[in-house]
């Protein structure tokens, strides 16, 4: 399945001064596609979603859209919608002026836009019409048709999202651009709005752009995930490959749930496998776990017990910490006891000890 | 028609929301002050068809001469005594109000509402007024004084006694402004502090004011004493008004002065020099309020 | 208990006496223009007229230019105004909210000019206008305040406290940098806007000092220069009417400054940073 592109970055750098806040990278986006940047704060992600958006320019490398370079053009021109995490709704217009604005901008003439005399102004009133439907409609969809004529202040956050989110849609843009959109929500309101954005993707069928600190949102909707360390692209690939096979140690650390461990050669670990003492070897604490035969021993130092599950950390013969996790049925035994654990081993990940790089060794 | 690459646009746009402010505040602010410190060393008149430079004669002039003297010294005793006046008033009348607000808010309100009225009154028509008030035989104050027994005044026509009386008019208008400042400045003080006073046991009358309120009050009052000496030092409308600087120059101030020179004698180059020893004055006194107003910063 | 009784006697006492001092040229202002002629030449001390005398107030509105003066004053008021916000918003806007070569040489610019009191330009605008020969026109009571360093600093102030997504929004709603000055930014600097705009007209209503140099015709004269005009015209027997005419020409700010008190402390007090 090929989906023709439809927002490329080539070799693309951005600096500020001396400082490099993007070096060289490349992002597609495809056609549908949901993708998310995620990266810690100051990897560059949200330069990244500036430069797509044309609210920022690249120092190198080009911008593609639908293939051709869109290095000249504005945020409108490019068609292009964005959603900030601030939501960044006008204050001094209410919910329907809010979402009906980037139209106005679109459809009216610069005489039609004024007051009173564009009231009569040539094709105005047809214009006008045709944006109250828009409006009507996009409303409907986020069930925001009560609040078209309220302030932004006295709505809710919830709420003041999905005007943001309106007023992306109105104008149906070739690509959605979402900044941490979610991350004033709490935390019971983010896992509903998650949902509703799967859902508002999949009824628009344009590609969104989702910058995102926090894994497990990334994780929950893209179908792209690109993680960014350091104003690089560590690496693009569907949630799953990262997690399977993280392409360096850093994006092994960055992506899942519980710390991955990492055992260093010196941290002399010749069970888990025979390249153990000139690779780097990752192995994450959910695919460890106490079994009467396993291949590694350690003394139990700490559990944590969170009922599913229990979480396990243990220290090697040779000081090295190790995390395990057990079910939750498992019999703790008392602190200092050795416990054994056992792996599959094509749970194993292998990184090169100087560049970091994922080795690709048959086990 | 070549479309403009963005950088440029971008520039241009820069250039059209900046450009036509800077362009008047250079036109109106910058090189008028330029060519007034020019004009300083010139004996230019206006209307003239040339001029010589005549180096520092015209400040040796202003400083040199009894008039010019005069209204430097004018200047300086007007502002010497409505400063420390209408600051004291001001202080005294915001502590008196914001006391009262604890047990006749509606008194306090109405009482704040008068103190403030002479600021926003055109000082122009007010000056019209004191004039009548002042009057030598009409005016209410010398028929009050009259009525008591005491001697009547000229108090806008009399030698000794003018400057004195445009002094008390400043400070009437000042003193409602000054009464503001301080109000802020009270109500930024936090309650806790007046706790704490009164369990160290400095909880009342003079004791308390001398703990909390007026150390606290400290960079209020430096700045309020700076902007009360900036808009004292710009008298003009009651002297133009009242005086016209006279009688004898008896309240001839350096704005007035200025005027006179420049545009009723329409000596440029001399009024030009007036100009700049006012300049200097209020530089000295505005650097002075700038670096204030940072500490203030700094002290929250 | 009784102490503090005393202590607020005495006070209030004080401050009530003040307020009477503060009062009496605006009450001897109002006495004078609703007293019959011959009352006002009585030497008896007299607050109030014996009966209401609207007289001097039809005298003065019918007989004299204070309608005229009054206009003036609101063409002038209004144009200053005018030009100095469609000058100076734009500009704190891209000091504000735009990255452009230059920006801290205009800011430095604006913080050198509020240093600068109108006074030390006046003879160079003088002789400027006398050359152009707008000399005696709306025009030279208007430009000399066009630019507006407090101005700018203060909506530049306001400016910079708004987020920049919005206006990145702004953006990415197609909005032109033009647009978003007057449909965004403008608008939700209507508490600075206030404060500026009050500011303004009391000091140029008020203004004496551009008028006497600027104008010599009588029918340009605006309140402050009017009532002088006034005044040394009728030479001391048409009080009741000059009273009148001071008292119509001060309302109008007197007025509005009641009905908006908190706004109108504000607006000044912030113009004591410009002093």
């Amino acid at each position: 399945m090929t989906r023709s592109p439809v927002l490329e970055l080539r070799g693309l750098s951005r600096r500020y001064g001396q400082t490099t806040v993007l070096n060289d990278i490349d992002v597609t986006i495809p056609e549908g596609s949901f993708t998310a940047l995620l990266g810690a704060s100051g990897c560059g992600k949200s330069t990244t979603l500036r430069i797509m958006a044309g609210l920022d320019r690249p120092s190198e490398g080009e911008v593609l859209l639908s293939g051709k370079d869109v290095s000249q053009k504005t945020t409108h021109q490019r068609n292009i919608a964005m959603v900030f995490q601030s939501y960044a709704l006008y204050p001094h217009l209410t919910v329907f002026q809010n979402m009906a604005l980037p139209l106005t901008m679109r459809h009216l003439s610069s005489l039609g836009r004024m007051p009173f005399v564009g009231a009569v102004a040539p094709g105005s009133s047809k214009a006008r019409n045709l944006i109250a439907e828009k409006v009507g409609a996009a409303a409907e969809v986020l069930g925001l048709t009560d609040l078209l004529h309220r302030k932004p202040s006295s709505l809710s956050g919830g709420q003041k999202q999905r005007v943001a989110l309106g007023r992306a849609m109105v104008r149906d843009p070739v690509l959605f651009l979402l900044d941490e959109p979610l991350s004033n929500l709490d935390a019971r309101l983010r896992v509903k709005m998650r949902a509703e954005l799967v859902a508002l993707h999949r009824r628009t069928g344009r590609p969104f752009v989702y910058v995102t600190h926090d894994q497990s949102e990334a994780m929950a909707m893209a179908d792209q995930i690109v993680v960014m360390i350091g104003g690089k692209v560590a690496q693009a690939g569907a949630p799953r490959d990262l997690y399977d096979r993280p392409a360096s140690r850093d994006v092994a650390t960055f992506i899942g749930h519980n710390a991955i461990n990492l055992f260093q050669p010196a941290d002399g670990m010749p069970g888990l496998h025979p390249a153990a003492d000139e690779a780097v070897i990752g192995l994450r604490p959910e695919h460890l776990s106490p079994a009467a035969t396993g291949a590694l021993e350690a003394n139990l130092e700490t559990a944590e017990y969170l009922g599913s599950e229990i979480i396990l950390a243990l220290r090697s013969e040779r000081g090295t910490e190790i995390r395990a996790i057990a079910p939750g049925d498992y019999a703790i035994p008392a602190p200092g006891s050795p416990v054994r654990l056992g792996f599959e081993p094509t749970r194993l990940h292998l990184f090169d000890e100087q560049t970091g790089k994922r080795l690709e060794v048959a086990s | 028609m070549r479309r403009l690459s963005i950088t440029r646009r971008e520039a241009l746009t820069d250039l059209w929301l900046a450009g036509p402010a800077t362009l008047v505040m250079v036109l109106f602010i910058f090189l008028p002050v330029a060519i007034v410190a020019v004009l300083s060393f010139t004996d230019y008149q206006f209307g003239a068809p040339s001029f010589a430079w005549i180096g520092l004669e015209n400040y040796s002039k202003l400083f040199g001469s009894t008039l010019g003297r005069r209204a430097i010294s004018n200047t300086l005793i007007y502002v010497a005594i409505v400063i420390p006046v209408s600051v004291g008033l001001g202080l005294a009348v915001a502590l008196g109000l914001h006391r009262m607000m604890a047990w006749a808010p509606w008194l306090s309100q109405l009482l704040r509402t008068i103190y403030f009225l002479p600021v926003a009154a055109t000082l122009v028509a007010m000056s019209v007024a004191w004039q009548m008030v002042l009057h030598p035989s009409l005016g209410v104050v010398n028929q009050t004084l009259a009525a008591l027994g005491g001697t009547p005044q000229d108090w806008l026509s009399d030698r000794g006694l003018v400057l004195y009386t445009l002094a008390a008019i400043g400070i009437w208008q000042a003193v409602g402004y000054n009464m503001v400042l301080f109000l802020a400045g009270l109500v930024a003080i936090p309650p806790e502090l007046y706790d704490a006073a009164e369990v160290d046991g400095a909880g009342h009358g003079w004791s308390r004011f001398w703990t909390v309120t007026w150390p606290m009050l400290g960079p209020t009052t430096l700045f309020v004493m700076v902007v009360t000496a900036t808009n004292a030092f710009r008298v003009f409308e009651t002297v133009a008004t009242l005086t016209r600087g006279g009688p004898a120059f008896a309240s001839d101030t350096l704005v007035y002065a200025l005027y006179r020179e420049g545009f009723i004698y329409f000596k440029a180059g001399y009024a030009s020099a007036i100009t700049m020893v006012f300049f200097a004055f209020l530089l000295i006194l505005t650097l002075a309020q700038f670096r204030i107003v940072e500490k203030k910063v700094h002290y929250r | 208990m009784i102490r503090s009784f005393i202590s607020r006697a005495w006070s209030t006492l004080f401050l009530v006496a003040g307020a009477a001092v503060i009062l009496l040229p605006f009450l001897w202002m109002l006495s004078l223009a609703f007293k019959p002629r011959d009352e006002i030449f009585s030497a008896d001390i007299q607050l109030l007229p014996s009966r209401i005398e609207w007289s001097n107030f039809v005298v003065a509105l019918t007989e004299t230019d204070v309608p005229l003066f009054l206009w003036n004053g609101f063409v002038v008021v209004a144009g200053i105004l005018a030009f100095q916000i469609l000058f100076a918003v734009p500009c704190s806007y891209a000091l504000a909210q735009r990255r452009f070569k230059g920006r801290t040489f205009v800011f430095g610019m604006v913080l050198a000019a509020l240093l600068v009191p109108f006074h030390v330009t006046a003879i160079p605008i003088f002789l400027g206008f006398a050359k152009v020969g707008i000399l005696n026109s709306y025009g030279a009571l208007i430009l000399p305040f066009v630019p507006t360093a407090f101005g700018i600093f203060l909506f530049r102030q306001f400016f910079s406290q708004l987020p920049s997504d919005l206006f990145d929004a702004a953006r990415v709603d197609g909005l032109s940098e033009t647009a978003i000055v007057w449909r965004i930014a403008f608008p939700l600097a209507m508490p600075a806007a206030t404060a500026f705009a009050i500011f303004s007209v009391t000091a140029h209503w008020n203004d004496l000092f551009w008028p006497l140099i600027a104008t010599t015709d009588p029918h340009l004269a605006t309140p402050p220069r009017g009532i002088l005009y006034f005044r040394d015209e009728e030479s001391g027997d048409d009080v009741g009417p000059l009273m009148a005419g001071a008292v119509i020409i001060t309302a109008p700010l007197v007025l509005a400054f009641l009905l908006a008190q908190r706004k109108f402390t504000q607006g000044l007090a912030a113009g004591g940073l410009k002093g």
